[in-house]
């Protein structure tokens, strides 16, 4: 039963790669790239990670997909112009993959765990534990000074995206909250009685 | 060693830059562009904080700490003093600059600290979760950094060439780590070390030459230094002398430690990737230069033909070569401080200038500043008695040492063919015609430019303090 599901996810992935490639509509691109990883998150489940399922799910499909169809919609991209100089670095472009792809052959025939990992895995996980529980088991006790790091990360991110950005412009009206909430009606509302047909 | 006492003896300085820069972020907040001065004069005292942490700490035994994620040996706390002075000296430098150009922004010197804290969880990285995230850190800092004149447009275009880049090789490293996992079941290098043996399959081999890979791209030592005279031209200056002298030593500094401790059984075969990045990088920045106008590009071709000196020393995989390592970073790393802080000086009518030609005549218009660089230029050349000669010495002897004599003779004669084009700086200051003075430069410039040619003239008198460390830190790595 599992082999049957393995070989559609993986039909479906591969299909819908291709898609994502040959596809001329950037957006049908993306929505295809979106089938792509749910099909690897099932490739996932079967492989029992299904905490890296939902991760795939969460953060590929949930953020990175739709930040992909975002920028693909709101930015005037010419693909046509893009594409322009595709045909003369098909040549070199094939090459490269070609010789990267021999070698990843090799390095997946002549691959193997050495002798010695069995021994050496830092957390092995025991066998009624889910890989989710055996990860909240360590994220925050024995790796929570990589958590911070990564928090650090985070906020590195963040500072950069915000020096990048934001301008400051001097003759921009802002919001002031505190003001709006003060006012009322007997300050700011002025009645006139208005004589007829000679206005204000 | 429980959490909170691990954080307080072995990671005191990484701790007091973190709780540091969020103080300042919060300063920076609250007191908005008003803030930069004051920002940037707290960057400094934290920085030194850092160093004096170190320093006090500097007869501590080497142990492992938080599950032997980092290590606190003496090479780290040799290596992360060179880059905290790096990163010192680099904001020192940049005050007067950015107020020139109009980047006094608090984010400056946060983003400086921020990229620190990252050189110094990679300076003593001891897994390779560690290794990666001390890496993004300093990086994403970089990448920002390289950015941070947004209006401009050689600015931008470094930003996006370096992420772009960056991200790329950042990828490669991870593909390396990958491989080096699945093979060794641990992420340690003591682990990886283990399980790696005299005969190891194809699979460790890919993932070592990524791993390199990833990290020549960050020394940018050829052929991964495409990005890095675009780069070093782009940034705002101040971020270039970060580049050039702060992050270096982050990036050797793990390579060393990555190839020494954790493929002590496979040395033939990363000494073959060693080998040939260092003839790569010494040939490109010894020829490239020659042709370079413009004195931040000539100073990037001259820093990758020095992180292939460096990698000479690391060649030799032995004591000796690691030392050679560590006192050629000490020494490039005052080098080019000293270097920067005289391209900073050049400022003609409240313009900064970068050409070469724009140096004419200095040491009949400005006698003390060309006596400062030539010294420097003689320096960066390996012209004896200076340090720079000492730096080539030491990493020179230690490849003969090991037996690696091509390798020499190449490093030596990239470095006569390096000294045409260092000495010419040299000529057109001394024997061409005056070209318009420059403008009087702050005094924390002239402060540094001064300093560093001290430095590197009394090496030779007074070597002592820097070999004495140099030689421990080598130590702890074997």
């Amino acid at each position: 039963m599992a082999a049957v599901f393995f070989y559609l996810f993986a039909t479906i992935m591969i299909a819908s790669a291709c898609v994502v490639i040959f596809a001329r509509n950037p957006v049908h691109s993306v929505l295809f790239l979106i089938l792509a990883f749910c099909n690897g998150a099932g490739l996932f489940l079967l492989a029992g990670a299904e905490f890296l399922a939902m991760l795939l799910i969460v953060v590929y499909v949930g953020a990175v997909a739709v930040l992909f169809l975002f920028v693909v919609m709101m930015l005037d991209v010419d693909f046509a112009e893009l594409k322009q100089g595709f045909a003369k670095y098909v040549p070199v472009g094939a090459a490269v993959g070609v010789v990267v792809l021999a070698e990843l052959a090799m390095v997946t025939v002549g691959w193997q765990p050495s002798e010695a990992s069995k021994s050496l895995l830092e957390t092995p996980i025991a066998a009624n534990v889910s890989n989710t529980a055996a990860l909240g088991q360590v994220l925050y006790t024995k790796y929570v000074i990589f958590f911070q790091t990564s928090a650090l990360v985070l906020l590195t991110a963040m500072i950069g995206a915000i020096v990048l950005t934001l301008h400051h412009k001097p003759n921009v009206k802002r919001q002031n909250i505190e003001e709006q909430n003060a006012r009322n009606a007997k300050n700011v509302v002025e009645l006139k009685k208005v004589p007829f047909r000679t206005g204000v | 060693m429980p959490f909170l006492a691990e954080l307080g003896q072995h990671f005191l300085p990484e701790v007091i830059l973190a709780i540091g820069v969020l103080v300042l972020i919060l300063i920076g907040a609250f007191r908005g562009e008003r803030g930069f001065s004051l920002v940037d004069e707290m960057a400094v005292g934290i920085l030194g904080l850092a160093i004096v942490a170190i320093l006090l700490s500097s007869k501590q035994v080497d142990v492992a700490v938080f599950d032997g994620a980092f290590i606190d040996d003496a090479f780290s706390r040799f290596v992360k003093v060179l880059a905290l002075v790096g990163a010192m000296v680099s904001i020192l430098m940049s005050v007067d600059w950015l107020q020139r150009n109009g980047l006094e922004k608090f984010e400056f010197p946060v983003l400086v600290i921020l990229s620190t804290l990252g050189m110094m969880l990679l300076i003593s990285a001891d897994n390779l979760i560690a290794l990666y995230l001390g890496l993004e850190l300093m990086s994403l800092a970089l990448y920002v950094m390289a950015a941070f004149a947004r209006d401009d447009g050689r600015s931008s275009e470094a930003g996006l060439k370096y992420f772009v880049l960056g991200a790329l090789s950042s990828g490669m490293m991870l593909y390396g780590s990958s491989l080096l996992y699945g093979f060794s079941g641990t992420v340690s290098f003591d682990g990886i070390a283990q399980a790696v043996t005299e005969h190891p399959p194809l699979g460790v081999i890919f993932g070592l030459v990524f791993v390199l890979a990833g990290l020549a791209f960050k020394m940018s030592a050829a052929p991964f230094h495409m990005w890095t005279p675009d780069v070093y031209e782009g940034a705002p200056t101040p971020v270039t002398a970060f580049f050039a002298s702060a992050a270096k030593m982050a990036a050797v500094a793990i390579t060393a430690r990555i190839v020494i401790t954790a493929f002590p059984a496979i040395t033939t075969q990363w000494r073959q990737i060693i080998v040939f990045l260092a003839i790569a990088s010494t040939l490109l920045g010894s020829f490239a230069a020659i042709g370079q106008t413009n004195i931040k590009r000539l100073m990037a071709y001259s820093s990758i033909g020095h992180m292939g000196f460096a990698l000479i020393g690391l060649a030799a995989g032995t004591e000796a070569g690691v030392k050679g390592v560590a006192v050629y970073l000490a020494i490039y790393l005052v080098m080019t401080l000293g270097s920067f802080a005289a391209i900073l000086a050049m400022r003609v009518d409240g313009r900064n200038v970068e050409n070469i030609s724009d140096l004419s005549g200095l040491s009949r218009t400005n006698g003390l500043m060309a006596f400062f660089l030539a010294m420097l230029m003689f320096s960066l050349a390996g012209i004896p008695p200076l340090a720079g000669f000492f730096a080539k010495y030491y990493v020179l002897l230690a490849a003969v040492d090991a037996g690696l004599y091509p390798l020499a003779v190449v490093g030596v004669l990239a470095s006569a063919v390096a000294a045409f084009y260092y000495l010419r700086v040299v000529k057109v200051m001394y024997f061409d015609e005056p070209a318009p003075d420059f403008d009087r430069s702050p005094l924390a410039i002239r402060a540094v430019l001064a300093a560093s040619t001290v430095a590197l003239l009394g090496f030779w008198l007074y070597p002592a303090p820097i070999m004495d460390a140099a030689g421990a830190a080598a130590k702890s790595l074997f």
